[in-house]
Order: structure tokens, then sequence, then C-alpha cells
């Protein structure tokens, strides 16, 4: 399908009926459409603030296709710019990290201020005379920018609405991510060092797989049978799950959606970190304390998610935040930030900096596994018939409620409890409903209210 | 030729050769026997490398022991990792890649009765299911333990010469 019209959308995602075309992961138009649609308008996770800490700290990103920096400038402000000299497009930083006083474009030598001012320019007198207005030149800005208990959020878009609104109910759950675990308001810090690794496949496999797949079991028996868990068994500690009620959470109308469990009200701490008491302790305190600052809220907790687009946290262990960004319809580059509590005893952070290596990314023992998957169904997913039969999403269709309640807690979003199930993709719908919603609309105005 | 001279040109060779039947150990697939080449206490690491600036060069890698890095690692964690192949169904390495292990520009950088300090080059190739390739490029620096007459590698330092890697996974061993 060389064009595509807004109403052919609909025939490639039927969220309704639960079917979704291959041709929305495989097609080079629709890719070409998802980076105008969605990355250049929705609020994208650029990096964390202590990748920034003073003024001068600059650490380039990306934004969909595109590279960008974050930059604390010399008064201390968070700018986030287009990696993209005004003149001729020259990089303006080649560096991953560092701190300047100044961008230097290694073309022809125009300079930028760390807040983006155009402030040097060879021989600007003579060769421009009066004609260049520097103040018209300076490097392209993101139109708004959120710092969010240490995470920055930031979009092109200057119609979008707030990140808040963005967010919406889903910041209960995202919170899950960024709070210290004994509930405090943030609280978090990330490990030095970022995963960044090409993987073959577009980049919503990964994005579906983390808005909630819980279904994909077999791909990880392997690392199950192994145990590289945090008592040595299986990939993770099972028992506060194990008792625990489960449930997708998805925000249909924000693409937003979290992997979540809900302890019964009535219930001790199930045992966790049985490999090491020290950390077992700490995270023993660590619930009683958010018992004691978030009442009956303490019994949430997360799993992984995908906030829409690219951004998915994983708020439970091993707890980390990734984003998928778009490289070609058939290539992604993850990053992976890593994220501990900021006082947690050293002990605490250096056992979870092994198990997160062990578990995630490309030399995880689990995650090697998905990376084959999704390489292997998107290389399947290519040709010209493979293409005219869509991917089946039916798994628990129409059981979702609002207004969810349990012993007087009660929950944001649409949930579909798994608990005797397992699994549901209720999630997954989710995102593609967004999705096909981002695709088809032509202004925020008919995204705030579709 | 003086005898420190031959003496030198010895333990070289013996590292070399130490070295070569280990690549032969990993691409004839025998882990178990590979894992028996290193110490209990064995150190297996492998950095992270950013872009810096040339005056920044301390910024450049990932540290051991404190940051997020491609591995680092214990024997413990070595063995679950071949543990996991041999389940059958660590899709990743199932059906088994094809992998091939060049070591050249072998220098020993110190020698003791008891130990010795080894800088390699490595290039590590990867082929699987059809056309899936990846080829590996960079250094390794080594510290060999004497033992039963052979070595035992109670450290190794793995530097790839990639930043953002280029592999969707590292099932493989360096
Ligand atoms: S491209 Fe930057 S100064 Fe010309
Ligand atoms: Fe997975």
């Amino acid at each position: 399908m060389a064009d595509l019209d807004p109403g052919s959308l609909d025939g490639l995602v039927d969220v309704d009926r639960g079917t979704v075309s291959r041709e929305i992961f495989v097609n080079e138009e629709i890719y070409r459409r998802e980076q105008e649609q969605i990355f250049a308008r929705a609020w994208l996770f650029v990096g964390h603030e202590s990748q920034v800490p003073r003024p001068g700290d600059f650490a380039v990103s990306s934004m969909g296709e595109e590279s960008v920096i974050l930059c604390r400038d010399r008064a201390g402000r968070l700018h986030v710019f287009l990696n993209s000299c005004r003149h001729r497009g020259m990089k303006v930083c080649r560096y991953d990290e560092g701190n300047t006083v100044e961008f230097l474009c290694p073309y022809h030598g125009w300079s930028y201020g760390t807040d983006g001012a155009l402030v040097g320019v060879p021989f600007g007198k003579d060769a421009y005379g009066e004609q260049l207005d520097k103040r018209r030149w300076g490097l392209i800005e993101v139109a708004q920018l959120e710092n969010y208990k240490g995470g920055i959020w930031a979009t092109w878009d200057a119609s979008a609405p707030s990140f808040f609104d963005y967010l919406g109910g889903y910041k209960l759950y995202l919170d899950l991510l960024l709070d210290g675990w004994d509930g405090r308001e943030g609280g978090t810090e990330v490990i030095g060092g970022v995963h960044k690794w090409l993987i073959p496949c577009n980049w919503k496999f990964p994005a579906e797989n983390f808005s909630g797949d819980r279904y994909h079991g077999v791909s990880h028996r392997s690392v199950d049978m192994v145990g590289i868990g945090p008592s040595g068994q299986g990939r993770r500690d099972m028992g506060e799950r194990n008792q625990a009620r489960w449930l997708d959470v998805s925000f249909p109308e924000l693409g937003h959606s979290m992997i979540a469990f809900l302890r019964p009200h009535d219930a001790p701490l199930a045992p966790a970190y049985e490999d090491a008491p020290i950390v077992a302790d700490y995270f023993r305190r660590c619930e009683e304390e958010r018992h004691r600052r978030r009442g009956a809220q303490w019994r949430l907790f997360g799993g992984p998610g995908t906030m829409f687009p690219n951004t998915s946290p994983l708020a439970r262990q091993p707890r980390t935040l990734a984003v998928w960004h778009p490289r070609g319809p058939h290539q992604t580059e993850v990053w992976r930030w890593y994220l501990v509590d900021a006082d947690a005893p050293a002990e605490v952070k250096d056992f979870l900096r092994h198990y997160y290596i062990r578990y995630s990314g490309p030399s995880g023992l689990t995650e090697q596994d998905d990376m084959e998957n999704w390489n292997y169904a998107h290389k399947a997913s290519r040709g010209i018939i493979a293409r005219q039969y869509p991917y089946n999403y039916e798994m628990g269709l129409g059981r979702a409620t609002r207004g969810f309640e349990d012993h007087g807690l009660r929950l944001p979003g649409a949930i579909t409890d798994v608990t005797g199930a397992t699994a549901s993709e209720h999630n997954q719908r989710g995102f593609y409903r967004r999705w096909r919603q981002f695709m088809a609309s032509a202004s925020w105005k008919e995204l705030v209210a579709p | 030729m003086s005898a420190p001279d031959l003496a030198a040109l010895l333990v070289r060779h013996e590292v070399q050769d130490f070295l070569y039947r280990e690549a032969e150990l990993l691409d004839e697939r025998r882990y178990e026997e590979w894992l028996e080449l290193f110490t209990d206490d064995a150190r297996y690491f492998m950095p992270m490398r950013r872009n810096v600036p040339h005056d920044e060069p301390e910024r450049e890698f990932t540290r051991e022991g404190l940051d997020v890095n491609w591995f680092d690692e214990g024997k413990d964690t070595l063995a679950r990792r071949v543990q996991q192949i041999r389940t059958g169904i660590h899709w990743a390495e199932e059906p088994p890649s094809r992998i091939c292990h060049m070591v050249s520009n072998v220098q020993i950088l110190h020698a003791s009765p008891t130990e010795i300090g080894v800088k390699s080059r490595f290039l590590v190739y990867r082929n699987r299911v059809e056309t899936e390739t990846d080829v590996l490029v960079g250094k390794r620096e080594d510290l060999l333990r004497r033992a039963n007459g052979s070595f035992r590698i109670a450290r190794r330092k793995i530097v790839l010469d990639q930043s953002v890697l280029l592999a969707k996974n590292l099932t493989f061993f360096f």
C-alpha cells in the first residue's frame, strides 16, 4: 500500500474485534507517518536529571529519530535542543555527555550558549553586515519540557496538553517507578551508565510487550529453570505476586498501561530477597514505611508498562525505564536506565545492580529471549502474503471494568482482573486504540477529545 | 638469545597456546570445559563506552563494581549462562549460533611464577539462523594464575570497540 488515507486505518486496527494488521509494523509509509503524527506530537522521555546535575552539564539523547541535547544552562535551567546547527545542520554535539560553556559547530564555527542562544558567528560583522539577527537563529528547542520526579519529558508540539494532562490517571502507576520504595515522593536515582543497543524489529513490538504481555511465559522458561531471581529461584520473586490480585490496567484514551498487582488487604508480606538478608531487611522496612505513608494504596504494586508511545517503566524489580527509539520500520534503538532508591544502603544498590545486569538488556538472561522473539516475529511478518493476515488480540475482550474497587481501595483506569485467567490483551488493545487516534487525528484538539 | 629472553618467549608461547585452546572450547560449544578454565573467584567484566572529549578519558568507560555494564559478574552467573544454553529452550541460542573466536596480538604485561597479565585482541564472529551476522572486535585483558601445569583465568576485562551495541544480544562469550 503506497498511499494511506485516514479511513484505511480503521481496517488496520480494529481493537473492538481484537485484530491489528501486520502492515502497521512493516509498512514504510505508515512508519513515516508515525514520525509526524506520533513522535513529533507526543510527550517523550529524554533522560534523567541526575545525568546533568551541574550548570553546563549535557547529555545527548533522542526524540524519535532525532538527536537532541539535554542541557543544564549556566543559570541552572534545563533545556532540550535539537542537535543540529541552524547554519547547515551539522550535529553541534557528538559527545554522549560532558560539561561545556558552549556548543561549537565543527563545520563553520557557529557557537551556541548552554541556553541555546547563538553567540558566535565567524566573520559575523564582515560577512553578514547587519543582516544576521542572531536572536532568531538559536538552537531549536522543544516546545514544552517537564522534570517530573527527576525524569525529563519533552514535546515538540506547543499545542500538546501539559505533561500532567498527558499523564492523566496514569500518574499513580508511573509513581510506582519514580517514588521511593518507602512511599516517599521522588527519591529515586539512576545508576551510572545507560544501556544502548540496536534490535531488529519495529518499535511497537517492545512497546506492546511491556504494555501488558503476561502471556509470554514460554519465552522465559529457560531463565526460570536456571534461576537468577533475588531469592535464587526463577527470574524474580513470585511470593508477593502469587498472593496478589493481577490487574491489567489501561488508559485507552491516553494509550498508557501497566501490569499491576494488588496485595490482599489482610495478608502479611511475602518473603523476598532470600539470598541477601540485608536487602530483604531493607525492603521489609520500606514496605512498612510505605504502608504508614500511603495507607491502603500500599497494597498496589506495579510491573512492566508503557507510557504512550515508547517509554516503558518497569516499576517493580528489576526497576528500569526503557525507551524504544524508532530507527526505521525494521529497527529500534533501545535505551535503558536503571533506578534505585537514592538513599538505599550501598549493599542494596550493589545487589540490585547485579540483578539488573543479569536480567535485562542484551546481556540479560531474561531479555535476550524477548529480542529473539521480536526479531523473528517482525521478520516473518514482512512478506506480501504474511501482511494479509492480522495479528490476534482477542484475549480477554470485553472483560474490563471502570471504577475498580477492592475493600474500599479504588483504582483509576480501565482494569481487567486476570487473577484467574493469568493474562489478557486489554493493555495492548488500549495502546493500539490510542495509536490509531494519533495516526488519524489532524490536531491535538481532536486527540484531547476523540 | 639470552636465557631471560628465552624464558619470556616460552611464557608467551604457553599463554598463546592456552588462549587458542580456550577459543577452541568455545567454538566447539564445550562450555562446561570452558568454565573449568576460570578460578572460583573469577571476575568477568565488560564496560560500556561513551563518546567523550579526548581530554576526559576517565568518562569513557562505565566503572566496574559501580555502574551498569555489559557484564560485571563472577563464575556463578557465567555458569548460569551456560546452563541456560543447555536447556535447549534458550531461544536466543536455539538453534545454536555459529561462532568463531579469533585471538591475536598476545602481549605479556607482567609475569611472576604464579600470575601472568596478558593483553590480546579478539574478533568474535556470530552467524545464526539464516542471514543474521555480528562481528564484534576489541581487546581483552586477562589475569592468569598458574595451576596444575596450566592456567586459570582469574580476571577478564573485555573492551568492545563499540558504543551503541550493534548486536541485539550478548548470548555468547568473549
Ligand atoms: S553547519 Fe554549523 S556553522 Fe555551518
Ligand atoms: Fe519478556
